[in-house]
């Protein structure tokens, strides 16, 4: 079997992170890993703090208390941020990957019409759910401190 | 073949994660819309008494179990993707999927610890 060696890495990390002018969804594509990657980030530090609670209040307080301060709760807030936008857009993906929300193959007729037309209004609507649910974690943040 | 599965189990889990993982978030971060599972009056949902409230329960125990072994999977198996659409060598590929999975197991292992440990703690309380 002959192994698929792919085409060089020209552009690096900013082939990746770069969309051109690929439009909207290639954006959402990138914001999906970068969100992705903070998430996962603070996942791993979520499982070494929030252990302490098998260790007793003393050993609560003290993980709690090394991790607060505004630094800390702005960091959360974007987490929870990135958390909102990462679940609403899985969901799109998802929704794409089984083939809903793309359209039906049409006749390639003037004025053409692609798969993007069905997708954009998806995108537009799940980034409008993600910002309400920001929002409302902002709220919730702002009314705590 | 294989990675087909892979990616059919990396969507599977974000399911998992996202009945879980909004339900931790509602009960932690929309407290004050939404006041669920946080029994104690006027304190934070992090308060040693509302986490000891949560850590009593069997359910909170199964269900962070569960949340760990999925958001471990979905986020290291996306790591992967990340990394193998930077197209590294074969060898290095290899490496990452080793290193990926064992660090994905001890971690769950911790974490399962963590959550069993506490389960049995709050319930002496």
């Amino acid at each position: 079997m002959v192994e698929y060696k792919g085409r060089s890495n020209r552009l690096g990390i900013w082939g990746w992170l770069g969309g051109g002018r690929w439009g909207f969804e290639r954006y959402l594509y990138t914001l999906h890993r970068v969100t992705g990657l903070g998430i996962l980030a603070y996942f791993i530090l979520h499982i070494f703090v929030t252990s302490a609670r098998a260790f007793g209040q003393e050993a609560w307080a003290a993980a709690m208390g090394r991790v607060t301060g505004p630094l800390f709760t702005i960091g959360e807030f974007l987490v929870f941020a990135a958390f909102a936008f990462h679940a609403v857009n899985g969901v799109r993906l998802f929704l794409i990957e089984l083939g809903w929300g793309v359209g039906k193959p049409i006749e390639p007729v003037f004025p053409y019409r692609t798969s993007v037309h069905v997708q954009r209004p998806l995108a537009v609507c799940v980034m409008i759910v993600a910002a309400i649910v920001a929002v409302m974690g902002g709220l919730d943040f702002l009314g705590r401190h | 073949m294989r990675e087909q599965r892979l990616w059919t189990w990396h969507m599977g889990a974000g399911v998992v994660i996202l009945v879980f993982l909004g339900l931790h978030m509602t009960v932690m971060h929309l407290e004050g819309i939404v006041g669920i599972f946080n029994p104690a009056e006027g304190e934070l949902p992090v308060a040693w008494a509302n986490v000891v409230e949560r850590s009593k329960s069997a359910f909170f125990m199964v269900t962070y179990i569960v949340l760990l072994g999925a958001a471990l999977y979905h986020g290291l198996f996306g790591l992967r993707t990340i990394i193998e659409e930077l197209n590294p060598a074969a060898a290095v590929k290899k490496a990452v999927s080793a290193v990926l999975t064992v660090g994905g197991l001890l971690l769950f292992a911790f974490g399962t610890f963590s959550a069993w440990a506490s389960y049995q703690l709050a319930r002496g309380l």
